[in-house]
């Protein structure tokens, strides 16, 4: 018990790195949902392919011997945001190729269509990768700032990387809730996830605003694949399954095409995860372990759905004529 | 369709059959297989075993051209997983020519895998499956050359309370059948020699392992095992460092064996142990050539298995030999190559004299222990050899 009690505010913050980890990506799914009713399950190649902008300019930085001698905040902000720039546009690219054509065809369409774009994704990151480094996985390398360990008392402790990674989540969601509300471009967002017909009749390009929902989405995947790759430190080609598929489940836990939605039930699932796979083998006795953490969260997807449709924060979004 | 067409399209394939058939009446072709993963995380060491069996069909085919037979390797790739590895399995044994099988990486592959063989008494060597199930199964067709999980389970655990005198240990798994089962070996014993064992847990994951990392941390152990593959170890490792775990001491089975888990786990990993059924090959007094022949081919060092595989191809075409000659200068059946690789005694491989027991282990297995010296991965084959020992097998289990 004593055990239990002191690992607490070490999970709690495990958890919540965890969470604002899923809300970002979640942020994608829904914003892309709200607008087109689409779920891009490519979304979550999205993400990989920022985290692997991310570790290749810090590779690159590694090999030109450049890596301890930029300011390690200039470092995560260029990684962000070459990794958003990278996710951003491939989102755009994607939505132009694989979804654009086939905008009126039945709903289930695109879906497929989004279905093959990420498997194409996943395999075309590991043709490049396994030409160019042949490498079938990469590593973040260490940078020491990053790894820098604040302790509090004998078990908790948090170390800067976490703490960046918590921040910068925080102040990108925060931006975002700002320009899809108080903004003329959030505006416009708004107004085509409403009605295309009739925002496009107000003067509205929807094109153009369905190609900015997707650069933000993608960007906001893009920012989190590097903050992913910067906490966890190995990054696959088919690293982004699991978390997509866990943002996707915290989207709709949230109510899919609701941004705030998407945050809480972000943190809803991490938080979850983090407690069930850290307490699971302690309160059991050992009869179940961390595997079991996938199943509370799906357990408690199931249990929202049957009882609360809509998700947590659940408001009908759009309604469609 | 016009019959003209199809009559002569019958008369040329008739021409080609004519053609094809008398020469390769005259010269036979015997084909090596090996199964391994040669793509995905494990492919450092699934490649070693390909090119371990190249540099011996390359070496050792002689005696059987002279017979007149072509000697050809046919590599597959079975990417670490048990459904790609019976289809594989399946093609395998579809080939005739096929009559010698050197492979797999990891036992849970090799275990369904050798089914499929069994079904046609097909020769499989391994070069490294160590799940004591691959031949406590007692199939007369599958043998190997390496030492077994649970010894190399019972060796990890005496070494902890012996010359580590660790008192607590936590169990981790990769859930794999390796995986967990020398965790389960290493558990065992660990308790029957009076260590605490404070958790046994099995994951999955392979990027974050927060928590299972804090729970362990709480408890404070003075030692984490991992049963598995350097690529999960490799992170939890990192990361467990990372969260402050930095006097616990990490002990892995031989899947810990790659530089890979330096070029993970960087200087994380250094101090750590693992134990091995195959050391590195520059202990092997014998295995010089080997090395250098390997480093002039294919411009690297041998990566763990390698000459495991080396050996384990040496001795298999040596059965095949034997088993042409039993058979009047003809190709041989499946059955009878796999009756030859039992029947070979003390064969003289660069990783020892290999004799087999009844139930295709080793009569006297390997075990190595050693520690990481250096983070860097060039060095890895430099790691500090600990304490060998040479344990035989255990009696097959009576049904």
């Amino acid at each position: 018990m004593e055990v239990a009690i002191g690992m607490f505010p070490q999970v709690l913050v495990d958890g919540l790195i965890l969470g604002f980890m899923y809300a970002l990506i979640a942020l994608g799914y829904t914003m892309v949902y709200g607008v087109l009713q689409l779920i891009n399950f490519a979304h979550s190649e999205i993400f990989v392919v920022g985290a692997f902008i991310g570790v290749e300019i810090l590779l690159g930085l590694k090999a030109a011997g450049w890596l301890g001698s930029v300011p390690p905040l200039l470092l995560i902000l260029l990684l962000v945001a070459a990794g958003m720039a990278a996710s951003g546009l491939l989102a755009v690219g994607v939505e132009r190729v694989a979804y654009r054509p086939l905008r009126g065809a039945p709903r289930l369409v695109p879906l497929i269509s989004a279905i093959g774009v990420s498997f194409f994704l996943q395999d075309a990151v590991r043709l490049l990768e396994s030409l160019w480094r042949n490498a079938f996985y990469l590593v973040y390398p260490p940078v020491d700032f990053f790894d820098i360990r604040i302790h509090f008392g004998e078990i908790f402790d948090i170390s800067l990387k976490s703490i960046i990674v918590i921040v910068a989540a925080i102040g990108m969601l925060i931006c975002l809730t700002l320009i899809v509300n108080r903004t003329k471009m959030g505006k416009a967002i708004r107004a085509v996830a409403e009605d295309q017909a009739t925002a496009s009749l107000m003067g509205i390009n929807v094109n153009r605003i369905i190609s900015l929902t997707f650069f933000i989405g993608g960007a906001m995947g893009g920012a989190a694949g590097v903050l992913f790759g910067v906490q966890y430190s190995l990054i696959n080609p088919y690293t982004g399954f699991i978390p997509g598929i866990k943002a996707f489940t915290a989207a709709v836990l949230g109510g899919i095409g609701n941004i705030p939605g998407a945050m809480a039930g972000g943190l809803v699932l991490g938080l979850l995860e983090a407690f069930s796979a850290s307490y699971l083998s302690l309160l059991t006795g050992g009869a179940f372990g961390a595997e079991y953490k996938d199943i509370l969260a799906f357990s408690l997807l199931i249990v929202i759905l049957i009882f609360r449709p809509r998700g947590l924060l659940g408001e009908v979004v759009a309604e469609k004529a | 369709m016009n019959g003209r067409l199809v009559r002569s399209l019958i008369a040329l394939a008739a021409g080609i059959a004519l053609l094809a058939g008398p020469s390769a009446e005259a010269q036979q072709t015997i084909k090596i297989a090996t199964q391994s993963p040669l793509s995905g995380e494990q492919a450092a060491l699934g490649e070693g075993i390909k090119l371990g069996t190249q540099l011996a069909v390359e070496k050792f085919k002689g005696p059987l051209e002279k017979m007149g037979f072509k000697v050809q390797l046919v590599p597959f790739d079975d990417q670490a997983k048990p459904d790609v590895g019976v289809a594989n399995a399946k093609n395998i044994v579809a080939d005739p020519d096929i009559l010698l099988l050197i492979g797999h990486l990891n036992s849970g592959v090799a275990l369904p895998s050798s089914e499929v063989y069994k079904e046609v008494d097909l020769a499989m060597i391994s070069p490294a499956n160590t799940n004591p199930l691959i031949t406590d199964r007692n199939y007369k067709n599958v043998s190997r050359v390496c030492g077994r999980d649970d010894v190399q389970g019972d060796v990890g655990a005496t070494f902890a309370k012996e010359q580590l005198k660790v008192k607590s240990a936590y169990v981790l798994h990769d859930k794999t059948l390796y995986g967990q089962g020398v965790a389960e070996f290493f558990r065992d014993k660990s308790k029957k020699l009076g260590i605490e064992v404070l958790g046994f847990e099995g994951t999955e994951e392979k990027a974050n392992f927060d928590p299972i990392i804090t729970p362990m941390k709480a408890q404070n152990p003075q030692l984490m095992y991992f049963g598995g593959i350097y690529n999960q170890a490799a992170v939890l490792l990192k990361q467990a460092r990372e969260k402050g775990m930095t006097k616990t001491i990490f002990l892995g089975p031989d899947g810990m064996d790659s530089s890979e888990m330096v070029k993970i786990a960087g200087k994380t990993a250094v101090g750590m142990y693992y134990t091995t059924v195959v050391g590195p090959p520059t202990i092997y007094p014998e295995a010089k050539g080997f090395i250098a022949d390997y480093k002039k081919q294919f411009g690297k060092d041998p990566e763990p298995f390698a000459a495991q595989a080396y050996d384990s191809t040496a001795l298999g075409l040596k059965a095949i030999e034997a088993a042409v000659k039993a058979a009047g200068n003809k190709k041989p059946t499946r059955a009878t190559v796999s009756a030859e690789v039992r029947k070979v005694r003390n064969f003289k491989g660069i990783t020892g004299a290999i004799t087999f027991d009844e139930k295709g282990d080793p009569a006297k297995a390997k075990y190595f222990i050693i520690q990481v010296v250096s983070d860097d991965p060039g060095k890895w084959g430099q790691n500090k050899l600990i304490k060998t020992l040479e344990i035989a097998a255990p009696a097959m289990k009576k049904m």
